[in-house]
């Protein structure tokens, strides 16, 4: 949900028509796919709108602002490799997630692919477009060792997750003439902070804005 | 060759890229077309400010696919202009340079969530009454594009009717937001969506209706259009107010009563005095639409030109897409 939202952060900005529709259509199946979550935890909008950041449990990640378009397929290539890696051995599972991850499984294949592709023509692109992408993986690596903590209730080995999703950027750093980002992949936070309801700073504005309709008005239906 | 062309008018054929056309005809087509075109991404800024602040997630996906759609018609009615011999990069940058137009309803501002309903129940309304007819209009690859367009718009405006009727069952505050979006977008929406008046009836003086109803003949004669702006205007008024009457909500227009006589609503000529300036290009919403779009473009230039690049050492390597 908070990825979504930063996606549809791009509406009227994209740098080019075709990345209106794909960005949209991204920030669209990303909703759906909270949607589903959210109401099989209870009411979606009690829980999107009436929360306050300490309560929300995203990956610190996903709240990243949007930056400039390198920062935005950074962050997509970092979280779709891995939410296509975890949903593929979800589905493949018995668990409780093996069903929305069984049909979000076909989306993030494709949020993957738009990331990757990208990557490549940033990446192996112009100069200026070589140093931004390496500027903004760089920027947001210390936000992917979180992605590895144990989650309860998650039935995966995420020391094997970690290291599918380490080839698979590495690969597709280095056919983008890139490198994966040294240095440690935990920033002033501990891992698994986001997951603690321990946000950054811009988090909380970003709420604020989300919110603010939804509870100026208590009660009200839309 | 014009003959042809006649013939083909006269026999309710399509015009086609490869068939002569007269110069007349191609320019009419390709400033309309375009227009057309920008509009769809003009108009998606006043929406696209709300995706933020969707109400509720059921709302928030909703207006998501809409803007999307707009972006996709845009495409479609670019690839289309394109057929007529020109390049998309020349229609964005004449609409950057304010060279070509977009609808001036969208130099308004979308002030509340509610302005997100009222935009999609009447100006997404106003345009399918509009585009409909064009969906036979002559020239082929125009006609394609407004079917696809019509149908994605005619949910667009179904949807926005929803939205405007829960505000509407909802509370006090709500029914308010509602009645103050429809008070705001109601005349922009009869006057501008529809253009100006082709007779002296639609509320001009008698020289612009004699300009608009001479635009308006040339067009239907070209099959390029099939009904002048004031038949459609009078169609929209018509197809409303039933509508506004369902959910509760007022108009803001005291001379609209049904004329059993003409069998249409009767409603205030629109004061063009007033509108000459929101048609211009001139206002401060205008200018800041259009400063927004090309900010984007701009900022997006490195973008396009790394694409560019990877593109053509690609095609220099004869290298093929690897599967991921």
């Amino acid at each position: 949900m908070v990825l979504s939202h930063r996606l549809g952060e791009w509406a009227g900005h994209a740098p080019v028509l075709e990345e209106e529709v794909a960005l949209a259509n991204i920030a669209l199946d990303l909703l759906g796919q909270a949607r589903v979550l959210l109401s099989s935890a209870g009411d979606e909008d009690e829980l999107a709108y009436l929360r306050e950041e300490r309560a929300f449990t995203n990956l610190q990640l996903v709240e990243q602002p949007n930056g400039d378009f390198a920062h935005t397929i950074a962050r997509q290539l970092y979280f779709s490799t891995y939410q296509h890696l975890l949903y593929e051995r979800l589905a493949a599972g018995e668990g409780e997630f093996a069903g929305l991850a069984a049909k979000a499984v076909k989306e993030v294949a494709y949020h993957r692919d738009h990331a990757e592709q990208w990557t490549l023509r940033l990446g192996d692109g112009t100069d200026v477009s070589h140093a931004r992408m390496r500027a903004a993986c760089e920027a947001l690596w210390r936000f992917t060792g979180e992605m590895f903590e144990p989650v309860p209730g998650l039935d995966v080995d995420t020391d094997a997750l970690r290291t599918a999703w380490r080839e698979s950027v590495d690969t597709v750093l280095r056919r983008a003439t890139l490198t994966l980002p040294e240095g440690p992949d935990s920033g002033g936070w501990a891992a698994g902070a986001g997951r603690q309801g321990l946000h950054t700073e811009s988090f909380g504005r970003m709420l604020a804005e989300m919110q603010h309709l939804h509870r100026s008005h208590p009660g009200a239906s839309w | 060759m014009p003959a042809h062309f006649d013939a083909l008018i006269a026999a309710g054929e399509t015009i086609e890229p490869r068939d002569w056309m007269p110069d007349g005809y191609r320019r009419m087509l390709l400033r309309q077309i375009a227009q057309h075109a920008h509009s769809e991404i003009i108009g998606m800024q006043p929406e696209g400010a709300w995706l933020t602040r969707a109400p509720s997630l059921h709302r928030k996906s909703v207006l998501i696919a809409k803007v999307q759609d707009e972006a996709g018609h845009g495409l479609y009615l670019y690839s289309s202009a394109e057929t007529l011999g020109v390049d998309r990069a020349e229609l964005l940058d004449a609409l950057h340079r304010g060279q070509q137009r977009f609808a001036a309803t969208f130099n308004h501002p979308a002030l509340t969530w509610a302005d997100t309903g009222a935009i999609a129940w009447l100006t997404d309304g106003a345009a399918v009454i509009n585009q409909a007819p064009l969906c036979r209009t002559s020239y082929g690859p125009y006609a394609r594009a407004m079917r696809r367009v019509c149908q994605e718009e005619a949910f667009h405006v179904r949807q926005g009717y929803d939205l405007m009727r829960a505000l509407c069952e909802g509370t006090p505050e709500q029914k308010r937001m509602a009645q103050d979006a429809v008070d705001r977008w109601w005349l922009p929406a009869v006057a501008l969506m529809f253009g100006p008046p082709d007779t002296e009836a639609g509320g001009a003086d008698a020289r612009t209706a004699a300009l608009g109803a001479a635009v308006s003949r040339r067009a239907i004669a070209w099959g390029i259009k099939r009904h002048t702006n004031d038949e459609l205007r009078a169609r929209f008024v018509d197809s409303v107010v039933p509508q506004a009457e369902r959910l509760g909500l007022t108009l803001p227009d005291p001379a609209i009563r049904w004329n059993e006589e003409r069998g249409h609503y009767d409603f205030t000529p629109v004061d063009w005095e007033t509108y000459r300036d929101a048609l211009g290009d001139d206002t401060h919403w205008a200018r800041q639409r259009i400063a927004h779009r090309r900010a984007a473009h701009e900022d997006g230039a490195w973008v396009r030109e790394a694409s560019a690049a990877y593109a053509a050492r690609e095609d220099a390597d004869g290298r093929t897409e690897e599967p991921a």
